[in-house]
């Protein structure tokens, strides 16, 4: 039996689409939930972003138990920075209690790009340590080897670079994530088709999915921010360019664009089983880039 | 080699602050050789806070100044023991460690640290002090191409690069080096990338009970490489 809905979804033959909620940062939780209306219904899944780039906000596990409250399906992030090992097992023993099965495991940004520049970075394990940490709590184990009183399931994920600019090292991690148990992988987001394609043929070769990570930018302006400031992201000069097009207020449409272009062609091409799609703050305009790629449905 | 930085002159002035006869005692080894508390500093410093004193009009230290060859030493701390008689702090220029032993051996005394310690490194030019290990008592530079992930990877993840890295440099610094790159090409020029491919499991960081001790053979009868508990 499926572990989860999604985990029944990815090996169906469905092209699936998953988008993911930055949580408040605050107490307020309001517009999170609205985000949550808004897109459970029209995606497979919903990531909640674990602190993401090192930025203290409401717990990824808080928003996944909403998107359940609210109906949808929830993809846990789970990242080592902040958690040693004993911390992380508690996490996904609760996640699975409540029902959150599918967890996204990431070794997390560094803390130095993050708003609590002088915290402890943790660090106890790494992404592949993750994978193999949740699946030794499935085999009924914890990670020291002691008998669970009932053990867990999970449908795991991780990330991949298809776009490094040093792509060996990359792939020889991604091989490695494979092997300790990763399903599906959500990449970074993808700008280059060619890139894109070279990575696939490699995946290829693995009884795993890939969800194109797909960012939708605001203006050039967040594109050059982006590069400069946010891990693992390369916009390139064309994408820069094209948005610089774009007449005054008009550049999150452009971006709205750009974004739904990619998605059609990765889809029409089948060269992924599927996107995920990143937005970056302006989660409301979601469902106009799935109108504009063709794949907007009721996919509850 | 152990690097260190020296306080800066308010707040050492501070520390001071409450003591009349101060000896300012410096150390002949690593932070000699990173210019933070050897001699030179030393005499240095002595100006800089006899100058201090004098502007701010207030201070009466009795200041005096000397270096060991090295502190961290009981033996050479016994040279010590005519010159702290009449004195009523010592401002050391050592590393924590030569704080420590000094603050050890002459309990009646209060030590102050006149360098903040930073890393175990090796000068990369002069003048610029790179880290390069973190003791972390299970040394892997034989599986990783000599270059130590634990100190040279901002996340010290053991395997492989995390997704930030971008041109060769690590997502928490342009400045910095990805260590994972590195290691992967030095690796590839040993052909020695299978080391690469295997799993690391997480650190055994039981290999760190604080404070860590090693009892040498011949005194135990059985040194055999490992930290006593
Ligand atoms: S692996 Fe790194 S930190 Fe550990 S002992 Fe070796 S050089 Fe030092
Ligand atoms: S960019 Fe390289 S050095 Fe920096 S945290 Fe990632 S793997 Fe480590």
């Amino acid at each position: 039996m499926a572990k989860s809905l999604l985990e029944e979804k990815l090996y169906s033959q469905e092209f699936l689409v998953t988008t993911e909620i930055g949580p408040a940062k605050g107490a307020d939780i309001s517009e999170m939930v609205h985000h949550i209306d808004l897109l459970k219904d029209r995606v497979d899944a919903i990531n909640i972003t674990d602190h993401q780039s090192s930025v203290m906000r409401f717990p990824s596990i808080g928003g996944c138990l909403l998107v359940k409250e609210r109906g949808g399906e929830p993809i846990l992030q789970v990242t080592c920075r902040d958690r040693n090992r004993l911390a992380l097992q508690a996490d996904l023993l609760f996640a699975h209690s409540r029902g959150v099965h599918n967890v996204l495991c990431l070794t997390g940004d560094s803390i130095d790009v993050g708003d609590h520049k002088e915290a402890k970075p943790v660090f106890d394990m790494d992404s592949v340590q993750l994978l193999r940490l949740a699946r030794t709590l499935e085999s009924g184990t914890d990670f020291a080897g002691n008998q669970l009183k009932g053990s867990p399931q999970f449908c795991l994920g991780s990330t991949v670079h298809p776009e490094a600019d040093f792509i060996e090292p990359q792939l020889l991690k991604f091989d490695k994530k494979v092997a300790a148990g990763a399903q599906f992988f959500q990449t970074q987001g993808v700008f280059d088709l060619p890139a894109l394609r070279r990575f696939m043929q490699y995946a290829s070769q693995f009884n795993v999915k890939i969800l194109a990570g797909i960012i939708v930018m605001a203006s050039a302006r967040m594109a050059k921010y982006m590069n400069e400031n946010v891990p693992g992201i390369t916009v390139p000069q064309a994408v820069i360019d094209e948005l610089a097009t774009a007449e005054k207020g008009k550049g999150l449409q452009k971006g709205v664009e750009v974004a739904a272009r990619m998605m059609k062609t990765i889809r029409e091409e089948g060269l992924c089983h599927g996107v995920h799609v990143m937005a970056v703050g302006n989660e409301r305009v979601v469902p106009d880039i799935l109108e504009a790629a063709g794949l907007a449905c009721v996919r509850a | 080699m152990i690097v260190a930085e020296q306080k800066k002159l308010d707040e050492i002035l501070r520390m001071v602050a409450p003591y009349e006869r101060v000896l300012i005692l410096g150390c002949g080894t690593c932070v000699t050789v990173c210019g933070a508390g050897g001699e030179h500093e030393v005499s240095y410093l002595h100006n800089a806070l006899k100058v201090a004193q004098r502007k701010s009009g207030n201070g009466t230290h009795a200041l005096s100044e000397y270096t060991l060859k090295r502190q961290c030493d009981p033996e050479f701390l016994d040279m010590l023991a005519g010159r702290v008689e009449d004195v009523d702090a010592v401002l050391s220029l050592a590393c924590g460690i030569g704080v420590q032993a000094v603050s050890e051996r002459f309990r009646q005394l209060p030590v102050l640290p006149g360098v903040n310690t930073s890393f175990m490194g090796m000068p990369k030019e002069w003048g610029i002090w790179d880290e390069r290990c973190a003791a972390c008592g299970d040394c892997r530079l034989a599986e990783t191409g000599g270059i130590c992930p634990i100190t040279r990877c901002t996340k010290g993840i053991l395997n492989g690069p995390c997704a930030g890295t971008k041109s060769g440099k690590c997502e928490a610094s342009r400045e910095m080096d990805c260590a994972w790159v590195q290691i992967y090409q030095r690796l590839e020029g040993l052909r020695q990338l299978d080391s690469m491919r295997r799993y690391y499991p997480p650190r055994n960081f039981r290999v760190i009970p604080r404070p860590r001790r090693i009892v040498a053979k011949s005194t135990a009868g059985g040194n055999d490489g490992q930290v006593a508990a």
